[in-house]
């Protein structure tokens, strides 16, 4: 009796190296449980210039069309084609003018909101339908998993791009077409990722005892599997949400996304295109803008890669100096 | 090794046929082809001779079984623009991409081996750390903004390339090609650091480095070998995403190849040259995948027992 309960006493901290990643924070080693995934990412110069650049275009979505007003559709035809950092019209010129006057500062803000609109629902609910999908299927493995993944296949076979094209081309190129014909293409790539970890997970010895104690497989996968999965998938749907901001602004810029009394980055540049030789400012600062947010996303989806995998996360909380050192001899993997 | 192959291509018929029927039904959702072909003064009974002429009365069964019977026979149907074979006008736009993406994914694939393996090779350098910043931002432009921005430097302001087209000899390339070649490169080059990076740190490389080897020699014969393999599924999958790129390329630098013609066909509702297009695009795809999944099994021989079972 009283090993028994010796036992569950010694178990319970252990149970972090049975589970990994499970127990997210409190599971973790001693050393790990005092650093916070905050503090974590604060230490680190890079990811946190990332996470500041990222916040700020995101709140420049957010709140910059309600600063800028109605300066972005403002025409003042005396002021065509103003060259950059002129102060001469305020602030708002500080980017220059297009050939109707309107400041490309205020409209790259609310381009922002556009991009953002159709990337930001795209991302989610590929995110959301490949993750079930893809659990699902990896959980129940057999005829279920075959179906998904030939359908996924399917799907992955063609160039999603040309696919958004056939598609916007027969139904009217609008924000909810985009979202929904980017969230189709990009399904695939959360189907096989959840597929793959839950197939892994299901073989597993707690989901072993969960089902011994007849939890239903809804259950199993909504407290066991998906708990697991979920860092990979949202490290994976930052990487995503690049791609999707890409290929809206592509599809905006041969004519088929964004329309124009709207405005989004991509078609921007398109639209500054003719005007190459004599307003070079009219494409560079779209452009300028869509590579800011890739690189800073992708930077903070490699941070949290190596934050939310326990076997990669010392990498992390090392004071610098001792990192580096232990970096250049090229340390083994706590997995191996 | 050739069951293996055989299977793969079994099971390729399948979402082959899927594509086809996707891209067929959406065609014909695209509107009338009678209206944009014929004059608005056409009388109905011109119209409908024109519908008649080319099948679009029947039901769409009956076209689809129409369509697939001929695809047996190598009938792809004909352009409506140019009363040309679809089939021919596809074939003949296909070398153009073919070159363009094959010389993009050398030049990607052994730029992204020779920095990749040379960031690796000191983790958290100096060096490793411009090469990652460097990549990640080549993974992050916008293919077209590169594309007009090339145009407006190099094209516009220096007079040192063409800004469009194929005449120009091997100067007409080097815009194409470095656009389609800077994302892959980017992303490439970030799957080879980061498999390098677990490559040289694996015992086998200790151990051939303690034997002596020189590190060119543990870079190449060694650790190399073993970090094939991720980067060639990546390479696969960036070849796919190739024709992506081609879209956008060849209609910003009229490039007369197969996305360029998917494009037009799509506005002049061109579809029976769509449809060969898509196919043509398909089957490549496929090949590609099946010659990808061969190389996987030269190089690893774990998978090569599993395929031989």
């Amino acid at each position: 009796m009283s090993s028994l309960s010796d036992k569950a006493a010694d178990g319970r901290p252990g149970t972090g190296s049975d589970a990994p990643a499970a127990g997210a924070e409190p599971a973790a080693p001693a050393r790990d449980s005092r650093v916070s995934l905050w503090r974590m990412l604060l230490r680190d110069r890079v990811a946190t210039a990332a996470a500041a650049v990222l916040s700020l275009v995101v709140l420049t979505a957010v709140f910059g069309p309600l600063l800028v007003g109605s300066a972005a559709t403002e025409q003042d035809l005396d002021n065509t084609n103003q060259p950059p950092f002129s102060f001469d019209d305020g602030w708002l010129g500080i980017l220059g003018t297009d050939p109707l006057g309107q400041s490309v500062l205020a409209r790259l803000v609310v381009a922002a909101r556009t991009t953002f609109s159709v990337a930001v629902p795209a991302v989610a609910l590929a995110l959301a339908v490949g993750a079930l999908v893809g659990m699902w299927a990896g959980y129940h493995r057999g005829l279920r998993e075959t179906l998904a993944m030939r359908v996924a296949d399917i799907i992955m076979s063609f160039p999603s791009l040309l696919m958004a094209v056939v598609v916007l081309y027969v139904f009217s190129p609008s924000v909810a077409n985009l979202v929904v014909v980017l969230a189709i293409t990009r399904i695939p790539v959360y189907l096989r990722t959840a597929r793959a970890e839950s197939t892994e997970l299901q073989s597993r010895l707690f989901v072993d005892a969960a089902r011994t104690f007849g939890t239903s497989s809804g259950a199993i996968i909504r407290r066991h599997v998906f708990p697991i999965v979920l860092p990979t998938l949202l490290t994976l749907a930052t990487l995503e949400f690049c791609y999707v901001m890409l290929a809206e602004s592509s599809l905006s810029f041969l004519g088929i996304g964004i329309q124009p009394p709207d405005v989004s980055w991509g078609l921007m540049v398109s639209q500054g295109r003719s005007y190459l030789q004599t307003a070079w400012w009219l494409t560079f600062f779209p452009g300028l803008a869509i590579i800011v947010t890739t690189v800073s996303a992708t930077v903070l989806a490699a941070w949290a890669r190596l934050a939310t995998d326990p076997a990669q996360r010392w990498r992390l909380t090392l004071p610098r100096r001792a990192r580096r050192a232990r970096n250049a001899p090229a340390p083994q993997e706590a997995q191996s | 090794m050739f069951h293996f192959v055989r299977r793969r291509m079994l099971s390729s018929v399948l979402p082959l046929v899927a594509v086809l029927l996707g891209v067929f039904v959406l065609a014909r959702l695209t509107g009338d082809p009678a209206s944009l072909y014929l004059p608005e003064s056409a009388t109905p009974a011109q119209r409908a001779a024109f519908t008649e002429r080319n099948g679009f009365d029947d039901s769409i069964w009956q076209q689809i079984a129409d369509y697939f019977g001929g695809v047996f026979q190598l009938d792809f149907g004909e352009s409506l623009r140019t009363g040309e074979s679809a089939a021919t006008m596809a074939l003949r736009a296909f070398p153009a991409t073919l070159q363009l993406a094959g010389a993009t994914m050398l030049i990607a694939a052994a730029g992204a081996v020779v920095i990749g393996s040379w960031a690796a090779f000191r983790p958290n350098s100096l060096a490793d750390r411009i090469a990652s910043f460097l990549s990640m931002t080549a993974a992050s432009v916008p293919d077209f903004w590169f594309a007009i921005t090339g145009v407006w430097i190099f094209a516009v302001g220096l007079g040192a390339l063409p800004t469009s087209g194929v005449s120009d000899g091997m100067l007409s390339w080097v815009l194409p090609v470095a656009t389609l070649a800077i994302r892959p490169l980017g992303v490439l080059t970030q799957v080879v650091r980061g498999a390098m990076v677990s490559a040289l740190s694996a015992p086998y490389v200790r151990l051939a480095r303690s034997k002596g080897a020189g590190s060119v020699r543990v870079v190449s014969h060694h650790a190399l070998r073993n970090a094939a393999a991720p980067a060639l599924t990546v390479a696969g999958d960036l070849t796919v995403s190739l024709v992506n790129g081609a879209v956008v390329v060849e209609t910003i630098f009229g490039w007369p190849g197969i996305g360029k013609l998917m494009i037009d066909s799509i506005t002049g509702r061109d579809f029976a040259v769509l449809q060969a297009a898509v196919l043509l695009t398909a089957v490549t795809i496929f090949v590609l995948n099946i010659v990808i999944d061969v190389c996987y099994a030269l190089l690893d021989a774990r998978v090569r027992e599993t395929a031989t079972v």
